[in-house]
């Protein structure tokens, strides 16, 4: 399984150019904006916690690709890839981050708890495990609503651990929900490591708990996350109920900007970015001829482009007005 | 006027607002062929089917977080949680899902979830089921907390909160499902954040809730025949409070006494009495009291728990310190 992505040659048969190729732009994307917003946190321009998703962008990538407008995607504090590659704009992202009114919450969530309803993010979640419940009862929303759009809810691997877990793969099973788990599985809970929290390492046989469909998948290798999510979604708008996917992933920074990452060793690191899921999908385009040096060149200037666009966007704009402290507290002030 | 148990009128809002509206579902443990443990949702899977009615798992986090995601998607859950001792496993969807979708989001979401749950003590269940954790709730901004005395508040209180766009714990008091009272024909609304005086008087105004102002309206009527005229203020709903309602009577009678069945330290009773002296303090003729339930967990002796709630001497024996008789 370590070597997939090492060993994967070519593209999907139903991948074509421009879409293996807009793949990559997001992928990059993601990295940028995670990149900027490391500096931009080191110049004080963003408070909080800052978790950042460096190394995994093939995950939420993957498997938001084969998604529809219309499907609903919840995540945990870790949320800005998912944000960005259902649609989120990234000026709106960043301003979020920078606490400004145009921010995609009016920055009243921050970094752990971006949604936009305009592209179906309904939220990152900042308490481990405690959205699940939630991806649950608004599968269940589509379900007797005889809709047949799915949900896409994305966790860590710390999050298996937690009651919330087994509540809601439970009562999605029963239930024959349509909503897909997506444990993103990057070996660390916060600085302990899975062998440390866990009883069971191969998380996607905790599905047989509740008789649903449970597998790995590479989550360095865009298309694998993307076929086997594609399976998942099937299945459940076909009213075949949830799937539990794992993808083994890795978080090449630490688990915040707070964390000198003095838990895991640098040789570990150095093999799994050996593996880094963009130079890998980059290589792999460019050796089916699908991609040139200079494609790549442009796309990264197109992508830096965009992401000092945002910062402008973020800096530019103005901080909420007081008054905005009080609403949304209820529907009705 | 017909007159009606408690449960009958919850039990009838349910039902017409199911009727009226196609979005709301229930769900909850044993609510389909159990009926609910209290008996409300008896004949409700039969009428509205079981996509409608829906019987969970023994998993409150779940329940709430579930509604709390449905009601995300559009749909308006009534979620009953069995019995207020068992919040504290849904506590964190409550107060981190329930409560604050709306404000972190900054308005592009909201859970119009209402939580149906069975409060109180009193019928020996021990420690660890007598509690009364709505103060718990009423402390969290983003949810409220309605906690009707009356079947005609139950009715106008639950409409209220189905037909709203906020998350709320709607409490019963197990040991009132079975109380008459009048109830009004047809449709009725009260809004949350309204207090009610169910009793005039003059000399102080006790104040309470929940099955606690059945035993303060029996005290009341009898100080009433010692002479002494007692104002009673029922909160109806805890957050909201309508601090107007309780201060205009204090204002009125000079003397305040709060009776609540939960425990005394950093309970209702301290929030009520606190926020008299800050708005009325130049009408307070004596301190604000309390009449709560004892600082230890309840017992199980019969004896022992009687000894722990308050009951109408106690109540009538704080007046009387009260008014320094």
């Amino acid at each position: 399984m370590a070597d997939a992505a090492v060993t994967a040659k070519g593209i999907p048969r139903d991948v074509d150019k421009p879409a293996a190729v807009d793949l990559l732009r997001q992928m990059l994307l993601i990295r940028n904006f995670e990149d900027k917003a490391a500096e931009m946190y080191a110049k004080g321009k963003i408070g909080g916690f800052l978790h950042l998703y460096n190394g995994e962008e093939a995950v939420a990538v993957g498997a938001i690709s084969v998604l529809r407008k219309e499907d609903l995607v919840v995540t945990h504090y870790r949320d800005h890839g998912h944000a960005l590659a259902k649609g989120s704009d990234p000026g709106r992202c960043m301003a979020e981050l920078f606490g400004k009114a145009t921010g995609l919450c009016k920055g009243k969530g921050g970094s752990m708890h971006f949604c936009d309803a305009s592209v179906g993010i309904l939220g990152g979640y900042a308490i481990v495990a405690g959205h699940l419940p939630l991806a649950t009862g608004l599968a269940f929303a589509f379900q007797y609503q005889g809709k047949d759009n799915v949900v896409l809810c994305f966790f860590g691997d710390g999050a298996t651990n937690g009651g919330d877990f087994h509540e809601a793969l439970n009562l999605s099973s029963l239930w024959k929900l349509p909503v897909v788990f997506i444990c993103e599985n990057n070996l660390y809970g916060m600085g302990t490591a899975l062998r440390k929290a866990s009883a069971l390492l191969d998380i996607h046989k905790k599905a047989a708990a509740y008789d649903m469909p449970g597998e790995r998948v590479d989550g360095m290798d865009v298309f694998a996350v993307r076929e086997a999510t594609a399976r998942a979604v099937a299945a459940a708008r076909a009213g075949e109920g949830p799937t539990l996917l794992e993808a083994l992933c890795y978080r090449f920074r630490g688990h915040s900007m707070a964390d000198p990452v003095l838990y895991r060793g640098k040789e570990e690191e150095h093999v799994w970015r050996a593996r880094d899921p963009i130079t890998t999908l980059r290589a792999r385009l460019e050796a089916e001829g699908v991609l040139s040096t200079e494609e790549y060149e442009a796309l990264e200037r197109e992508v830096t482009t965009r992401i000092e666009e945002a910062v402008r966007f973020a800096e530019g704009s103005p901080e909420p007005a007081p008054e905005e402290l009080y609403t949304d507290v209820y529907a009705r002030p | 006027m017909p007159v009606v148990t408690f449960r009958e009128a919850v039990a009838e809002v349910l039902r017409e607002e199911m009727r009226r509206d196609p979005r709301i579902f229930l769900l909850g443990e044993d609510i389909v062929d159990y009926g609910g443990t209290y008996g409300v949702t008896r004949g409700f899977a039969e009428e509205f089917g079981e996509k409608r009615v829906k019987d969970t798992p023994i998993a409150e986090s779940v329940i709430i977080g579930a509604a709390v995601g449905a009601a995300m998607g559009g749909l308006r859950p009534v979620a009953e949680l069995m019995n207020i001792n068992f919040a504290m496993q849904a506590m964190d969807q409550i107060v981190n899902s329930a409560a604050k979708v709306r404000y972190m989001f900054g308005g592009q979401t909201s859970a119009p979830v209402v939580i149906r749950t069975a409060g109180g003590s009193g019928v020996q269940l021990a420690a660890t089921h007598s509690q009364n954790f709505e103060v718990y709730f009423a402390h969290m901004p983003g949810l409220k907390v309605a906690i009707p005395a009356t079947p005609k508040d139950a009715k106008g209180l639950l409409t209220t909160c189905i037909r709203g766009e906020d998350p709320v714990l709607f409490v019963e008091h197990a040991a009132l499902y079975g109380t008459r009272g009048e109830v009004p024909e047809g449709e009725l609304l009260i809004p949350l954040g309204q207090a009610e005086v169910k009793r005039a008087g003059k000399d102080l105004t006790l104040i309470s809730y929940s099955r606690m102002l059945l035993l303060v309206l029996e005290a009341a009527s009898r100080l009433g025949k010692e002479g002494i005229e007692a104002e009673v203020v029922d909160l109806r709903s805890l957050r909201p409070l309508d601090v107007a309602t309780i201060v205009t009577s204090v204002r009125k009678t000079n003397r305040a006494l709060i009776v609540e069945e939960d425990w005394y330290s950093f309970g209702v009773g301290a929030e009520v009495a606190a926020r008299i002296q800050e708005e009325a303090f130049d009408d307070l003729d004596a301190p604000v009291m309390r009449v709560a339930v004892e600082e230890v967990p309840l017992p199980y002796a019969k004896n022992l728990e009687k000894l722990a709630i308050p009951n109408v001497d106690r109540i009538i024996a704080g007046v009387k310190r009260l008014l320094g008789r």
